[in-house]
């Protein structure tokens, strides 16, 4: 029992994520999702994928496929950032937690961490599982299993959810509710976003916004009229989420629990 | 050691907790007494750094409470009932809570054990009843085997037998040489576990004091008399200079207890005594005496619409 204070907080942020449904399930559902729909549009698109317009047919790419169905997923990993923090926030256990860890600095990065790393992991496995889901539903229509765009798209999709996670994890610190972390987020990331990213007047700022900046990783042709690269894209991402964290921080910090 | 210095906290222009000086001594119950909304809970809060007072401190054997290294090993506290999220067993709920302090999981099987919550350690918290959150609260408090324990009102909606097993544990944890603070709203209760108090009134410090002080004090002991010839009695009573007035019933009431120079007053003056019995405080009376003007709002006193 040599651990150190750091390694004793990680360790009971662990526990408290592993033994909760609400944390759990999310994180579960989000493979089971998005392995899903990957195998049922790929096995719909290898019925219908001769009568895709040549051009299309062209530029297909298996990895961009997968990720699309990926992208539906991240629902749930918003929801699992929101309710690893907002689970605190439930019966007054942030009380006993902040009693058990007066460092709030000590607690909070403890729980991005674990939360962050969760994520990662779940996401990793979502996306290589979606891949190659997509990639047996498809047949013969797949190309190569691992070319450069490839690896960028699974790497850069990873990193993408992960990431989104983080974000919510910052904004759920911030506001502390999960009702209204999740109706705060979900309408932003699948409708307010879309908007802005694609009405020609918002364009130029609404490309800037998390999701739509990391979008650009996670297709074979990133948007040529975005000043935003994949990798620069995902470098935006990161700092809406490094934002969101560091508001958590300071609100944590000031806040009487 | 608890010690309190010149604590406040203000929220907007509202002063819940007002220049509090006292401290929390070892190896006895000190009761924490005020009505509702005196800042009892608000105290609680600053003592554990969850709260930040607005001046002063609280610190416990020197340090602030933040600053504590695996601070369940210096304090525990029963804040509110668990204090737990009700989709985790608890079993999980201790193991979290003892890994961020380094402490055993043997050690988390004992305090379950400690509180009888055995059968039911496997159970959501969201099932248990409020008297099994209670003993799990104590169960985190515990966890630590720390010196300086805090219990904000414990014994709220627990049934006769939790409330003595609550009692008796707090006068074993300060028998052992810890220091115990617990608040609550009645003096009753207090009569009964604490020997030390503290009693606050609109976040101001009312009366620091033993409990044996207190009773002297502040409350209004007597002596009943019944006897067959009151008015002689009471000339008799008068001439010796003990201050007397006749009760509800008839009977006579001397002021303090002296039942003793009573009955030798009577014996030397042939007077027949059907009664002679020292009246025990009421220590509830003194309690309310001590925090009239302090309680915000009295009972049928309700306060004007919109004004404060």
């Amino acid at each position: 029992m040599t651990a150190t204070v750091q390694q004793a907080v990680l360790t009971s942020e662990w526990t408290k994520a592993r033994t909760l449904r609400s944390t759990t399930w999310p994180l579960l559902l989000t493979v089971v999702a998005s392995v899903g729909l990957s195998v049922a549009f790929g096995l719909y698109l290898r019925g219908s994928f001769d009568r895709m317009p040549v051009a299309d047919q062209r530029g297909f790419n298996t990895a961009e496929f997968a990720v699309g169905s990926v992208v539906y997923g991240q629902i749930l990993l918003v929801a699992f950032g929101v309710l690893v923090v907002c689970s605190e926030y439930s019966g007054g256990t942030i009380r006993t937690s902040l009693a058990a860890v007066p460092r709030r600095g000590t607690f909070y990065s403890a729980k991005v961490l674990v939360g962050t790393a969760l994520a990662l992991v779940v996401s990793a496995v979502t996306v290589a599982g979606a891949y190659l889901a997509a990639h047996v539903a498809l047949g013969s229509r797949s190309g190569p299993l691992l070319g450069p765009d490839e690896s960028r798209i699974l790497v850069g999709s990873t990193l993408y959810l992960t990431l989104i996670c983080a974000f919510s994890i910052g904004v759920a610190t911030m506001l502390r509710s999960a009702a209204l972390s999740l109706g705060t987020l979900i309408p932003f990331f699948f409708v307010v976003s879309n908007i802005l990213g694609h009405v020609p007047v918002v364009r130029e700022i609404g490309q800037y916004l998390p999701d739509q900046a990391g979008h650009q990783i996670m297709v074979a042709t990133p948007r040529p009229d975005s000043p935003l690269g994949p990798w620069t894209g995902l470098l935006v991402m990161a700092a809406w989420a490094v934002v969101a964290l560091g508001g958590g921080y300071v609100l944590l910090t000031r806040r009487d629990a | 050691m608890i010690e309190i210095r010149d604590l406040s906290k203000r929220y907007g222009s509202v002063v819940a907790v007002d220049g509090l000086n006292f401290d929390v001594l070892p190896g006895r119950v000190t009761g924490f007494l005020g009505p509702n909304g005196a800042g009892k809970s608000t105290t609680m809060r600053m003592i554990m750094g969850l709260d930040r007072p607005s001046t002063g401190s609280a610190r416990i054997d020197g340090k602030p409470y933040r600053r504590l290294r695996d601070p369940l090993r210096r304090v525990g506290a029963l804040l509110e009932a668990g204090a737990a999220h009700g989709g985790r067993t608890a079993y999980h709920h201790l193991l979290w809570l003892a890994q961020s302090n380094r402490i055993g999981r043997r050690r988390v099987r004992e305090v379950i054990e400690l509180v009888g919550l055995d059968s039911v350690a496997d159970k959501p918290v969201g099932e248990f009843s409020l008297g099994m959150s209670q003993r799990l609260g104590i169960a985190g408090a515990l966890l630590g085997d720390p010196d300086a324990l805090l219990f904000d009102e414990p014994v709220n909606g627990l049934d006769p037998e939790g409330i003595h097993w609550i009692r008796t544990l707090m006068r074993g944890l300060a028998a052992e040489g810890r220091s115990v603070f617990v608040s609550s709203h009645l003096m009753s209760e207090m009569a009964l576990t604490a020997d030390h108090l503290v009693v606050i009134g609109r976040g101001r410090l009312l009366a620091d004091t033993g409990m044996a002080e207190f009773v002297q004090r502040d409350a209004s002991s007597y002596t009943r008399i019944r006897t067959p010839e009151p008015e002689r009695m009471r000339q008799v009573l008068d001439a010796a200079g003990i201050q007397v007035r006749t009760g509800a019933d008839g009977a006579l009431e001397a002021r303090g207890p002296r039942q003793r120079t009573i009955g030798e007053l009577a014996a030397v003056n042939g007077l027949i005594v059907d009664e002679l019995s020292p009246q025990a405080a009421s220590l509830e009376e003194a309690f309310m005496r001590l925090t009239a003007e302090a309680v915000e709002y009295h009972a049928g006193d309700l306060p004007e619409g919109g004004r404060r």
